[in-house]
């Protein structure tokens, strides 16, 4: 097992450093660079040379590539184009901020999709399960940007409840964030609860399907230690994986929820650098969202390796 | 026949809401009595319905089955209408199951101990400190081996022999006083499951157990019942004793079933049961029999026969039951036509060794020892015309060698060659047409050697395609004969194979192969998938084509009885290594080496009078040893240190057979 | 009868389609799913001459006007009427993702089906190379190159169908691996078929459900995103009307216009739960668990 172990974080490496160099070399690609998007229309000539030279753009690629690899490593990312701030600042607050929210929202949503997707399980085709399914559709199906327009509209704008908009800076302490951050919470919650609920009920029913349920219920077992001590904990092994793909789709999410609510996360400052086209912002962006990405599916790989005896005992496969 | 006995099923009708909102009955008044002590056996093939009565039987039916009518009683308490919590008290206490696959009824989650325990702690009035010696000692009881460390192990890391061991001792956890087992040694080897069996027959004496014991395996029921009942198309056609209903059964299919089984010293092929069961809501009020009864007359579809004496203790339906001891009821087998002796070889296998999986570039690179191959030192040849059985149990590399002949695994080391002395390059890819035209693989389930978006015309037609250019009205035409040559008809050509009966599909399998005109067929457990009346047929399809064409075969299967009906020449296996070949009587005969007379021992005949002979433990080895003989660690007459040390020498006895044993055969004893 | 044996195989082929849109309909989830999104590109196709209002026609006077007579759902903040450009608006979000997404599934499939079979070293690798793409956010990916090269219909076709196109290869390479343990695939191999044989006549028909049902959640997530760029605002260009792109013009006067929004939220909602129903019951009709599989 600890070789599987090995790996696996060899290849979560490996896939990182594939991220970078697509990152760089998609980069690379667009055309113009930091230096033509600094100086504008000023772009030409002995300026431009000049600049390069500064920023080292006239070297090589794979020498860029390398010295901008080896800065992100140590967590230097540069500083953005306008030469104002240094990166790792500015997208750290951001950070912390999407950090945030994404853990609140999974510390409501998980639970709740557990429990919402075991009910819909145990009752399949009737109605609390016919219920829960068909919102989950909705939840899942509806874009983020049309919920969180609704539930401003109902909650802030009709009800008055909670305000329908962040208004905090983005380097403020966390708990200056209340209520401000409810309501994006509760679209980011919906649409991932939504996901990992449908999960959680087919694995249930595919378990309850399963030889060894009956076996349980012809042993005699009760109905409520057969969901506990035979249902779900082989039920919940494949949602671990699933609930690791769903943050990380989320990651792209979040863009459009930071920007309706106008939240100072890492998803909105993307789409700023990006309109201003500010490039080395936008590569440590990318890189700390696939890294995060490539964690958590690594995470959860381990997880289900731990949770799951077929696979915590391979070394000791025949007697 | 009053007396209520411990469980009692009355007119049991049970069935399914079909599409067109008809109600199907799956099973059709079904009448099942067991006495304390007593042991039923329940026979029937895939579709009769046997394993709905089972569950049945503790009050169980499977999601979309309902009860239509009739009682299950359990020691006088009527399950049906029994509350939930009342029905968790008897389940698994007083009446306990033994799952047919256990592999997967025991919870993946869970070690074995805590399964064991949560029965004890439902079930016994034991205390949590008493429990866990309790479920060493039920493990010790069914005869695993090292039970305090079983109880640590969770299901995956059993084999499957111990998996079954440890879901019966899960089911002796409350003491029950009936048990049901549920095809509880299918899929098991057969060493394995005479091993098993005689433990439940051991169990079942000596506690004075009830048992209802479901199984197609005729051979089973004969050793473990005292009664057997048969059931066809949902209903009770025939229960008796055990002697009579396997000697000299009354109902036609019950003859017919029984005849079409192979029979380990029985010489040539089994008769086949023409036709296929009924599907559930198909029977109307005729006997359902009737379509593929050969005694069958106007007053047997005008009416439903009735479960009359038999006048031998048992009951029977069938309106002339007392004439089928004196009149045929299934057409007899054509006498098997021995192969033309020519001395032309068909196939001939040099030193052939196979590895699965190429060691990683790091384990060879760090000198890694890869060890012994999967299969090693296997050297054949096979005439013309003949049939060559290859057995052995699970793991013992017969399969192995079929794909290797196939191409479809290229072997470490070793020289195939073909008729007319043509070697045949490893991989299929560096085989010419001509060569990959002239040996063509069946598989074992046609459900997956056949696409199920392919029409059985599309299905056929690659092979003449391929290796014949045909097209259009030719293809069509050559496709049409194949299907009549394997009894099918050109009107099967636009179906879909989810239409057609197992049989029927590995019939086009068959014709797919033959399509090729092909020397020699490579058959990979091609009647295992099926019930044993079909299997009879398909054996004598097979055995028929060979002869018409002088096509010669490579016939792989666990079953020995099946291997001996078909087979010329027998190659016995014993983890990828050659044991032993000879022909197919002399070896049947007279088996020379341990391990054939190990295999041939655990068979069980469908005789209530014969009884296994258990001579080696039946132990699952993953690997050969690294030097010596294969079975030295479990030969039973392991004459010394020898075979631990040196390769087993090559004796020939004459007549082709060969045998690899450290211990001298006298040539003699043999005549 | 010249040519019997192909012409058999397509009425088999035929009668499957129709088997299977019998089935779905039969759903309740299906019928109510297909009615949805046919009555939407019904719409779509004729919404030029259903509208009774210029799409365009700004209008000082009846800002942000109220539902009325005229105005079925209201004017927005220029004064156009809302109703016009809400049956208008779902036109470039259904065209450019009905042509990308067939594209999307047909790269993705084969690329998948392909590796699928070859499996080995090439496949580890590419594994990789797709794990990496598909460990960018989707709107990172999208957003980049639409500020770069624009957002006509040329850039934005090829671009969905590119990005979508990845995960789509993961499914189809799931869906082979299944197939080719099958003893026909291998049936076919000890026979000596070419690959290209193998993978046109044993894989795909058996890969084309998984496909089949991909492709329409790949539709919807593909729609999801277009409309999440047209609210970001990196979509469709005004004056065009686009849902997203109204939902966000009138976002900023909610709080006393409620009306502007709800006519391309349900009109946008309506038709990707359409899909996804529908996606839900072919499923179903098919076998496949839709549920099992995470949204990436």
């Amino acid at each position: 097992m600890l070789r599987m172990l090995f790996r696996r974080l060899a290849l979560g490496g490996l896939t990182v450093f594939l991220v970078s160099v697509i990152i760089f070399a998609g980069v690379e690609m667009l055309p113009g660079d930091a230096c033509t998007a600094y100086l504008e229309r000023e772009a030409q000539g002995q300026r431009l040379e000049n600049c390069r030279r500064d920023f080292g753009l006239d070297q090589p690629a794979h020498a860029r590539y390398l010295d901008w690899a080896s800065g992100a490593i140590q967590g230097d990312f540069g500083s953005n184009v306008a030469g104002t701030r240094d990166i790792a600042t500015l997208v750290g607050d951001r950070l912390k901020n999407s950090l945030m929210l994404g853990g609140l929202s999974m510390l409501v949503g998980v639970p709740l999709a557990l429990v919402l997707g075991v009910i819909a399980g145990l009752t399949r085709d009737r109605l609390p399960d016919l219920t829960i399914s068909t919102l989950a559709i909705f939840a899942m199906t509806i874009p983020e940007f049309v919920t969180a327009t609704v539930l401003i509209l109902v909650f802030s704008i009709w009800l008055n409840w909670v305000p329908g908009i962040v208004l905090t800076g983005a380097s403020a302490p966390a708990l200056d964030y209340f209520p401000e951050i409810l309501l994006p919470m509760a679209v980011f919650t919906l649409v991932m609860c939504a996901h990992i609920l449908r999960t959680v009920r087919s694995s249930v029913i595919e378990v309850l399907g399963s030889d060894y349920v009956q076996m349980a219920t012809l042993k005699g077992v009760p109905r409520g230690q057969i969901v506990r001590r035979h249902v779900l904990p082989n039920a919940l092994l494949p949602v671990i994986n699933v609930v690791a793909l769903t943050v990380a789709w989320l990651l792209g999410g979040v863009v459009v929820i930071e920007t309706v609510f106008n939240f100072p996360g890492l998803g909105r400052l993307m789409v700023e650098s990006i309109a201003m086209r500010d490039l080395p912002t936008v590569q440590a962006i990318a890189l700390i969202v696939a890294t995060i990405y490539v964690g958590v599916n690594l995470t959860a790989d381990m997880l289900t390796m731990l949770a799951n005896p077929r696979l915590r005992t391979l070394h000791t496969r025949r007697p | 026949m009053s007396s209520t006995g411990i469980l009692d099923i009355r007119d049991l009708t049970v069935g399914f809401t079909g599409r067109d909102g008809r109600g199907r009955a799956v099973l059709r008044n079904v009448d099942m009595q067991v006495s304390p002590g007593e042991s039923l056996g329940l026979v029937g093939e895939s579709g009769s319905g046997k394993s709905t009565l089972a569950l049945a039987a503790m009050g169980y039916f499977k999601r979309g089955l309902r009860v239509m009518g009739g009682s299950v009683r359990f020691e006088g308490q009527d399950l049906l209408a029994l509350p939930p919590t009342a029905l968790q008290a008897i389940r698994g206490h007083a009446l306990a199951l033994i799952p047919q696959n256990s592999g997967q009824a025991l919870t993946p989650s869970m070690r074995i101990g805590a399964q064991l325990d949560e029965a004890l702690r439902l079930h016994s009035p034991l205390a949590a400190e008493r429990r866990a010696a309790r479920v060493v000692e039920l493990l010790e009881q069914v005869r695993l081996p090292e039970p305090q460390s079983m109880a640590r192990r969770y299901p995956h890391e059993l084999s499957g022999g111990q998996q079954q061991r440890a879901a019966i001792a899960m089911a002796l956890a409350g003491e029950p006083r009936a048990l049901l087992l549920d095809e509880p040694t299918t899929g098991l080897d057969v060493t394995t499951q005479a091993h098993v069996l005689e433990l439940l027959r051991d169990l079942a004496r000596e506690r004075g157990m009830a048992m209802v014991y479901v199984s197609h395996d005729l051979g089973a029921i004969a050793r473990v019942c005292d009664r057997v009942t048969v059931m066809y198309a949902g209903e009770v056609v025939q229960s008796g004793p055990v002697r009579a209903a396997l000697r000299d059964p009354a109902h036609p299919y019950a003859r017919g079933l029984l005849a079409s089984i192979p029979r380990l010293h029985d010489t040539g092929l089994p008769r086949a049961l023409d036709g296929r069961p009924p599907a559930p809501g198909e029977t109307g009020a005729a006997c359902a029999f009737a379509p593929r009864c050969m005694l069958a007359e106007p007053r047997c579809i005008a009416a439903r026969p009735a479960l009359q004496p038999d006048g031998s203790g048992g009951l029977v339906r069938c309106l002339r039951a007392d004439e089928t001891d004196v009149r045929p009821v299934i057409a007899a087998a054509a006498p098997r036509e021995r192969a033309a002796l020519t001395d032309e070889a068909a196939l001939t296998i040099d030193d052939l060794a196979i590895r699965y999986r190429q060691t990683g570039l790091v384990a060879r690179l760090m000198g890694q020892d890869p060890g012994p191959a999967t299969v090693s030192d296997v050297t054949l040849t096979l005439r013309r015309g003949e049939t060559l059985g290859l057995v052995g149990e699970s793991g013992s590399g017969k399969s192995t060698i079929l794909k290797s002949l196939a191409g479809l695994l290229a072997p470490a080391r070793g020289r195939i060659t073909v008729a007319g002395g043509v070697a045949l390059p490893g991989a299929v890819e560096t085989r010419s047409p001509d060569q990959l035209r002239r040996v063509q693989l069946i598989f074992q389930n046609p459900d997956d050697s056949l696409n199920p978006r392919h029409t059985i015309g599309d299905i056929l037609a690659q092979p003449l395609r391929l290796y014949f250019g045909l097209e259009g009205e030719a293809l069509r035409a050559r496709s049409a004969e194949l299907l009549e040559r394997v009894r099918l008809g050109a009107h099967y050509l636009d179906r879909l194979p989810s239409q057609l009966s197992g049989g029927e599909k590995q019939r086009v399998a068959i014709a797919r192969a033959f399509a090729a005109r092909p020397d020699l067929v490579l058959c990979d457990e091609v009647t295992s998938a099926l019930d044993v009346s079909v299997q009879a047929a398909v054996l004598d399809l097979l055995d028929e084509l060979r002869a018409e064409n002088g096509t010669s075969f490579v016939f792989v299967s666990h079953d020995l009885a099946v291997v001996r009906a078909l087979s010329d020449r027998v190659a016995v296996l014993y983890l990828g290594r050659l044991c032993e070949i000879g022909p197919a009587e002399a070896l049947f005969a007279n088996p020379a080496h341990p391990y054939t007379e190990v295999l041939l021992g655990a068979v069980l005949e469908p005789d209530p009078d014969t009884a296994p002979v258990l001579l080696a433990r039946d132990v699952t080895e993953g690997a050969p040893p690294a030097r010596g003989c294969p079975f030295q660690r479990r030969c039973p007459r392991k004459p010394g240190s020898i075979c631990e040390t040196d390769q087993p020498p090559v004796q020939d006895l004459g007549n082709g057979h060969v045998l690899s044993c450290h211990i001298p055969v006298q040539t003699g004893a043999l005549q | 009868m010249t040519d019997a044996a192909p012409s058999a195989r397509h009425p088999g082929a035929a009668l499957r389609m129709l088997a299977i849109l019998r089935d779905l309909v039969r759903r309740p989830s299906g019928a109510v799913g297909l009615t949805l999104v046919l009555g939407h590109a019904l719409l779509a196709l004729l919404s030029p001459w259903l509208v009774p209002h210029d799409v365009t026609a700004v209008s000082a006077l009846s800002m942000l006007g109220q539902p009325d007579a005229l105005h079925w759902l209201g004017t927005d903040h220029l004064g156009r009427d809302i109703f016009s450009r809400v049956l208008m608006g779902g036109r470039e979000a259904i065209w450019i993702t009905g042509i990308a997404t067939p594209l999307a599934v047909m790269w993705g499939g084969l690329v998948g089906i392909w590796f699928g079979l070859v499996g080995g070293r090439t496949d580890d690798v590419l594994m990789r190379i797709v794990d990496a793409f598909l460990a960018l956010p989707w709107i990172l990916k999208m957003l980049v190159l639409i500020v770069t090269f624009g957002t006509g219909d040329l850039v934005l076709i090829p671009t969905l169908a590119f990005f979508y196109g990845i995960p789509v290869i993961r499914i189809a390479r799931a869906a082979t691996h299944d197939v080719v343990a099958r003893d026909y695939v291998q049936a076919a191999r000890a026979r000596g078929h070419r690959r290209l044989d193998i993978i046109v006549r044993e894989l795909l028909p058996n890969v084309r459900d998984a496909l089949l049902v991909e492709g329409a959640m790949r539709w919807s997530w593909m729609l999801l995103a277009f409309s999440s760029l047209s609210f970001l605002g990196f979509g469709v260009s005004p004056p065009t009307p686009d849902w997203g792109l109204m939902i966000a013009d009138a976002r900023g006067f909610m709080s006393f216009a409620p009306w502007g929004v709800l006519g391309p939220v349900i009109a946008l909602s309506s038709l990707i739960i359409g899909i996804n129903l529908t996606a839900d019951a072919l499923a179903r009709t098919l076998g496949i668990d839709r549920a099992q599989k995470a949204p990436v």
